[in-house]
């Protein structure tokens, strides 16, 4: 940060930025992602992927199938030991600057497999930016974890985020009609 | 329905034939593991019992019982419509020297299944022509499923990165509490699996 830049404007001006928060804008709507999906949170990130949800709002759809051609890994699913050193491998052959986006509880923690066979958490492996817990998170999730990420490139910050739990608004509105409903008279004796 | 066919291997193969069980249909023999083969050629092959199908192959441990370990065997008869679960015990009181006849040549089908059971518990099938792990790799250590292997001992291919390396912590984080995973696990128990933990 601090650098300056100066770009020919019009004859009557310039415009002046700082170079790395043009770079960050620039980046965090151009999220070239790597899913690497083992397990049933790839359902999640098939809705998340989809019309419906629709990661594109985000600048955040583009799939590449080679790590190469992506700086967003997005590792979606348990990680067994097995599995291990291809996640390593996957996430070494990425281009600087990447970012890994730990999706659902077994890839954040390993979740309730915690035994021989599993990896418990990602971080283990390689530096995770964001964690979204959720067995599987909700697609609305997701996309609070997307923008935390969008926010931490923008900002430069590398350090680890989780996402928030968020209230379901229906579910809130629904205690008190149940509470409404169990007062009222039944008109059955009971 | 079955009860026939247990009635048909005492008469065939006599003291071989250690136990027998039935229950609701559901009939079970142990057999001698020397003879585990003979007599599984003869429920295949005798056409009163015509066992084609080999249903499923496993393991199981008994860790108080000598010998330690089963391997369980499910027949089953397409032409006859009739089951029948075959058990042999094998290996000594640490689950040591666990052998048995292999069981391919008769059921190509038993293939990965003898696979599994000796990457889950040890044993060793004689004449078995491909005998590696199947779900573990080829660096693991013992065998998973035995009741001695720590529950929460794992074997990383790759080397964990450290909380200085990584200059984060790797424990884990809000809203991912102590009480996730077992309550044997990680947190709560011992490195040696140790029933005892934080909840108890």
């Amino acid at each position: 940060m601090g650098e300056l830049i100066t770009l020919q404007g019009s004859e009557q001006g310039f415009v002046t930025t700082r170079v790395n928060d043009l770079l960050g804008w620039a980046r965090k709507y151009s999220l070239f992602a790597y899913p690497f999906v083992t397990a049933c949170c790839g359902m999640e990130f098939m809705a998340l992927a989809s019309p419906r949800f629709d990661i594109s709002r985000f600048g955040a759809e583009a799939p590449r199938f080679s790590p190469r051609q992506a700086d967003l890994l997005w590792v979606v699913g348990t990680i067994s030991q097995r599995q291990a050193p291809v996640l390593r491998r996957i996430y070494e052959q990425m281009m600087e600057p990447k970012w890994v986006l730990a999706f659902g509880t077994c890839a954040s923690t390993g979740g309730f497999y915690d035994n021989y066979t599993t990896v418990a958490g990602i971080d283990k492996l390689v530096p995770t930016d964001v964690y979204i817990p959720g067995c599987p998170p909700r697609p609305e999730a997701v996309i609070d974890g997307l923008l935390l990420l969008q926010d931490k490139i923008a900002s430069g910050d590398r350090t680890p985020g989780v996402v928030k739990p968020r209230e379901d608004p229906v579910s809130r509105d629904l205690v008190p009609l149940r509470k409404k409903r169990e007062g009222a008279p039944t008109g059955r004796t009971s | 329905m079955s009860e026939r066919l247990l009635a048909k291997l005492r008469e065939r193969f006599g003291a071989s034939v250690l136990e027998t069980h039935s229950h609701l249909g559901d009939d079970t023999a142990v057999v001698d593991p020397a003879r585990w083969k003979e007599i599984c050629a003869f429920l295949r092959d005798d056409p009163a019992c015509d066992m084609q199908m080999l249903v499923d192959l496993c393991g199981a441990d008994y860790p108080d019982r000598t010998p330690r370990l089963e391997v369980v065997l499910h027949l089953y008869s397409i032409a006859r419509r009739h089951r029948l679960r075959l058990k042999a015990r094998v290996g000594d009181e640490d689950a040591e020297g666990a052998e048995i006849d292999s069981v391919v040549d008769l059921w190509q089908g038993a293939n990965w299944f003898e696979r599994e059971t000796y990457d889950m518990f040890g044993v060793k099938f004689r004449g078995h022509p491909d005998l590696r792990r199947i779900l573990m790799y080829p660096e693991f250590e013992g065998h998973p499923l035995l009741k001695t292997y720590p529950a929460n001992k794992t074997q990383p291919l790759v080397a964990y990165r450290t909380e200085e390396e990584a200059g984060v912590p790797l424990e884990k984080l809000a809203p991912f509490g102590d009480d996730e995973g077992m309550s044997f696990g990680r947190k709560n128990g011992d490195a040696t699996g140790d029933a005892t933990n934080g909840e108890a």
